[in-house]
């Protein structure tokens, strides 16, 4: 069976507080941390973007997978931080560890939702025969507008998938996905900074995809929510996965493991898929992982995974997700932070 | 950095290929044609490790404009554990806490972009490891 045979993360080391974010513009810092659940966010260095991220995580799953990089027939970045409008980041990223020339290579676009897509992809073209190995990434570099709710949650992160059908960590067991046409979250062609529906993305997008997705896959997979011991759902700010979770009856501990966002902030295309690799690299063997992402416009892909006895002479053979979320943190201030996202306009020559 | 003599360094800047003479085993970062040490030129291609220690460092606190967003930024020069020395700008750190010796690890980041129309131009830093 087809399955995840290499996983990995990378977070860049910035942190900044939401209390430092609602200084600045005046608002009230304990209701924004309350309202969702996040006490602060990663931020990229200036040198860090989608495609130096999307490396790093895929060096980490390849230290995992041990696999000759040369036989990764597929490799697909999700994000909506794309650092070019025309070229694409999966040829960077191939370049990067050696997997070209024979490679088919594309990048995906679907809001949050663009990472979930190329593991989808990936493990598709595994499936079918048509690659022995192929690698789905969801990255992003996220921005909001200063001042917006965005800002407080857009964070940056990336995770990478390695499929296969031997050695696998983590097989796929059923996936599923669910779809409808909601403008809950765009960001029009030219413009810099994505704009939203306000409550719209919540009840309409968020939750009645979430909910579609999960209750469309455990009939399709004939389970049910006390089969799985983690589950991953999309996790804009911290409050949305632990709501959906108990609406459709998770326990709050089914949830801990793979809820990084408190400490993470959102990171849109990598958010479900980095909760996933926070509990592959806990998960023990014989573990039913179920994951649901969301990415506005609208949709969800889910996926049940389950976790074989190969993991755990993987877990520690790159650094865990825990580890570069909580150590060797560097926190900055929000003059800093605007500087670091290009928030501040400087004359042409600069 | 013109676009032909970025593309024709990526091999060196995205996954550190060197030039191992098979003659005497002597490494060339960038690779050369011939060996300057047994005038062989017969190579085998190499990766070069990711982990090294600083050798020297200095602090660049006047930056030229591409760069003024990082500054003040070290740049040093690194001896990987294959023994080949390489300058590089050393990130994710405090100036004031970098010290000879201190161990590194090569990460891929942006080095530079041509405006905001040209292309990005991808590399490695050196990023110290805790």
């Amino acid at each position: 069976m087809a399955g995840i045979v290499g996983y990995g993360a990378y977070i860049p080391r910035n942190r900044i507080r939401v209390a430092d974010i609602a200084k600045t513009w005046g608002a009230d810092a304990p209701s924004y941390e309350r309202g969702l659940l996040l006490k602060e966010k990663s931020v990229p260095s200036p040198d860090q973007d989608t495609i130096t991220m999307s490396v790093e995580a895929l060096r980490n799953a390849l230290q995992r997978a041990k696999i000759d990089a040369q036989k990764i027939g597929a490799l697909y970045i999700g994000s909506e931080s794309h650092p070019y409008a025309v070229k694409p980041s999966g040829t960077v990223v191939a370049e990067a560890i050696n997997a070209i020339p024979d490679c088919h290579c594309a990048d995906y676009e679907f809001a949050c939702k663009a990472g979930s897509e190329s593991m989808f992809v990936a493990l598709s073209l595994v499936e079918a025969g048509q690659v022995e190995y192929a690698v789905g990434i969801g990255a992003d570099t996220s921005q909001g507008a200063p001042g917006d709710a965005l800002e407080y949650s857009a964070a940056a992160g990336a995770a990478a998938f390695i499929m296969g059908k031997t050695n696998v960590l983590a097989e796929a067991v059923v996936t599923y996905s669910y779809m409808s046409d909601t403008p809950d979250f765009w960001r029009r062609e030219h413009e810099f900074y994505p704009r939203h529906a306000g409550r719209f993305t919540g009840e309409p997008a968020y939750f009645s995809h979430t909910i579609g997705a999960t209750k469309g896959i455990l009939e399709k997979a004939g389970m049910k929510v006390s089969d799985f011991k983690h589950v991953v759902f999309h996790q804009p700010n911290g409050k949305f996965p632990l709501r959906v979770g108990k609406m459709l009856g998770f326990t709050p501990e089914q949830l801990e493991v793979g809820l990084l966002t408190p400490t993470l902030g959102n990171t849109y295309s990598a958010a479900s898929p980095l909760g996933l690799t926070a509990v592959l690299d806990i998960a023990e063997p014989g573990d039913q992982i179920l994951m649901v992402s969301y990415g506005s416009g609208a949709g969800s892909d889910a996926f049940i995974w389950k976790v074989t006895d190969k993991i755990t002479a993987v877990q520690n053979a790159a650094v865990k997700t825990r580890t570069l979320l909580d150590e060797n943190k560097v926190y900055i201030d929000y003059g800093t932070y605007a500087k670091y996202r290009g928030k501040i306009r400087m004359n042409d020559n600069n | 950095m013109a676009i032909p003599n970025y593309w024709r360094s990526i091999p060196q800047r995205y996954r550190y290929e060197a030039a191992k003479c098979t003659g005497c085993g002597k490494i060339f970062f960038p690779p050369r044609i011939v060996c300057d040490e047994c005038a062989s030129r017969s190579f085998e291609t190499i990766n070069l490790s990711r982990y090294g220690k600083i050798v020297t460092f200095t602090v660049i606190r006047i930056a030229p404009s591409q760069f003024v967003d990082q500054a003040p930024y070290p740049i040093g020069i690194v001896e990987l554990n294959d023994g080949i020395k390489i300058c590089t700008q050393i990130a994710d750190c405090n100036p004031d806490d970098l010290k000879i010796g201190m161990p590194v690890r090569l990460e891929f980041r942006k080095i530079s972009q041509d405006g905001t129309p040209g292309i990005i131009q991808y590399g490695y830093k050196a990023v110290p490891v805790k």
